[in-house]
């Protein structure tokens, strides 16, 4: 569970954030600019807001009045958040097994292998194992999110961010890799939040919908609730064809 | 042919590169990646020596570390003799009159990252240090190298601060470019000739290798497009 009271002034752009996220897989929904990837960005720990407070699981990650910033990262001491962006970010000196056990290598319990089992096991799951071997350089878009996805769920955060993190696969890929991810995901109970600008993908998932507006939050429920006006203009666009 | 002052200067070099690298790795990371208000600071003065005329910092580091300070006695108290006028004066003087040229390109370097490629390993858990061990110094490793190379030469060819600080004493603080003015000085003009044109050749050859470096020296600095998902498929 995510409890989340953020402030965050970026330049003209003003993100109030007041809410609690329980579901094990919610979407964030909004158009371009809504403060969505600003969003993610702070439950990160990648930014500070300028006041507010972040509780995952009880534990108080970012506090700005009691001066807490627990860094970003795996571990226990740290804020135990992994994000997906849409750019895949892959170390290009790096093969694509050294980049999905980068994460792992702070982890003292985990032996060697063991790391080499994980990481084996988080390409299979995105449907990489192929590429194990191989340089990122080598790699398409579609691929190359598909490492980025596996490296971030190696070392099983407690909360995973996911930022349009498949934009560059076509729908049906898209939807068999999200399809399995969210069995794992509620098998291993790793909370997820996924954001997306598509009306079609928050609709796919049985998830709540967060409605991201302007940097507020307009509505939190269930997507058929939510997205109630988004899905009649799909149905009618579909008509229209 | 002072082969004496020739290898003074090139153990000169060798040894202000090899500190010079120590110092500026940490130092640039931590300028690249902070957002201190020290950093405007810090980075004015590590740049200093760019503007400071050599003398000057010669004539101050001469009394700093000479015996009418309290760092100059502490310092000769240990070494039991005083850092100016010796090598090991000269390496201090050196360092510091080269930290710009070691510092900026690895700056520079370190910049020139994907701020995508740190913020992934950040979130990896990476602490700052296996942040610049593993991240920034394999895809920043030409800069780092084109640091190298331009400490070694500018220390080659210092004269003000080496003067200043260091005298001309045979086998311990004499280099090449102070044989030089003692060439000129005397009217040597053949020698004088055959010691600069050595400093010359030094020079453009480090300066071809640092330009003709392999373009690709661990993937150069920024992520490929696919690596950062430019390409479709």
């Amino acid at each position: 569970m995510v409890e989340l009271q953020l402030n965050a002034q970026r330049g003209s752009f003003h993100l109030q954030i007041n809410c609690t996220l329980s579901a094990p897989w919610t979407v964030i929904f909004g158009p371009s600019g809504a403060g969505k990837s600003t969003l993610l960005r702070l439950i990160a720990g990648l930014e500070i807001p300028d006041s507010g407070r972040i509780v995952l699981d009880g534990k108080v990650i970012t506090d700005t009045r009691g001066r807490v910033q627990l860094l970003p990262g795996p571990l226990s001491s740290q804020r135990g958040v992994g994000l997906v962006a849409q750019q895949p970010a892959l170390f290009p000196h790096q093969t694509v097994s050294a980049n999905v056990a980068y994460g792992l290598a702070h982890l003292a319990q985990l032996d060697q292998q063991t790391r080499r089992q994980r990481v084996t096991a988080m390409l299979e799951l995105v449907g990489a194992a192929q590429l194990a071997n191989r340089s990122p350089r080598a790699l398409s878009g579609g691929e190359a999110q598909r490492v980025s996805l596996a490296r971030a769920l190696a070392p099983m955060p407690s909360l995973l961010l996911l930022d349009e993190p498949l934009s560059a696969l076509d729908a049906g890929a898209r939807d068999q890799i999200l399809t399995r991810l969210q069995t794992w995901l509620a098998d291993q109970k790793i909370q997820t939040i996924l954001v997306t600008h598509d009306a079609a993908d928050a609709l796919a998932t049985e998830a709540e919908v967060a409605l991201l507006q302007e940097g507020t939050l307009a509505a939190l429920g269930p997507a058929s609730h939510v997205l109630a006006a988004e899905r009649i203009r799909l149905l009618t666009r579909l008509r229209a064809r | 042919m002072d082969w004496q002052a020739l290898l003074l200067t090139l153990k000169l070099a060798t040894i202000t590169t090899a500190i010079l690298l120590l110092l500026a790795i940490p130092l640039a990371a931590w300028l690249a990646l902070t957002t201190s208000r020290l950093r405007a600071p810090i980075q004015a003065l590590t740049s200093l020596p760019l503007v400071l005329p050599p003398t000057v910092l010669g004539f101050y580091l001469l009394v700093l570390l000479g015996p009418l300070t309290p760092i100059g006695r502490i310092i000769a108290s240990l070494l039991g003799h005083p850092l100016a006028f010796s090598f090991a004066g000269l390496v201090v003087g050196s360092v510091i009159y080269s930290l710009p040229f070691a510092v900026q390109p690895i700056v520079a370097g370190f910049s020139a990252i994907d701020s995508s490629l740190t913020d992934a390993a950040r979130l990896l858990g990476a602490s700052p240090l296996r942040l610049a061990r593993t991240i920034l110094v394999p895809l920043a490793a030409r800069s780092i190298l084109a640091a190298a190379i331009l400490s070694f030469l500018h220390t080659l060819g210092e004269f003000g601060v080496v003067l200043m600080l260091g005298g001309d004493i045979p086998g311990s603080t004499r280099t090449l470019s102070i044989v030089l003015f003692n060439q000129v000085e005397g009217f040597d003009y053949t020698a004088a000739n055959r010691t600069a044109a050595m400093l010359l050749i030094f020079c453009v050859v480090a300066l071809i290798a640092v330009y003709a470096r392999p373009q690709t020296l661990f993937g150069g600095t920024n992520a490929s497009p696919a690596a950062t998902g430019d390409r479709n498929g």
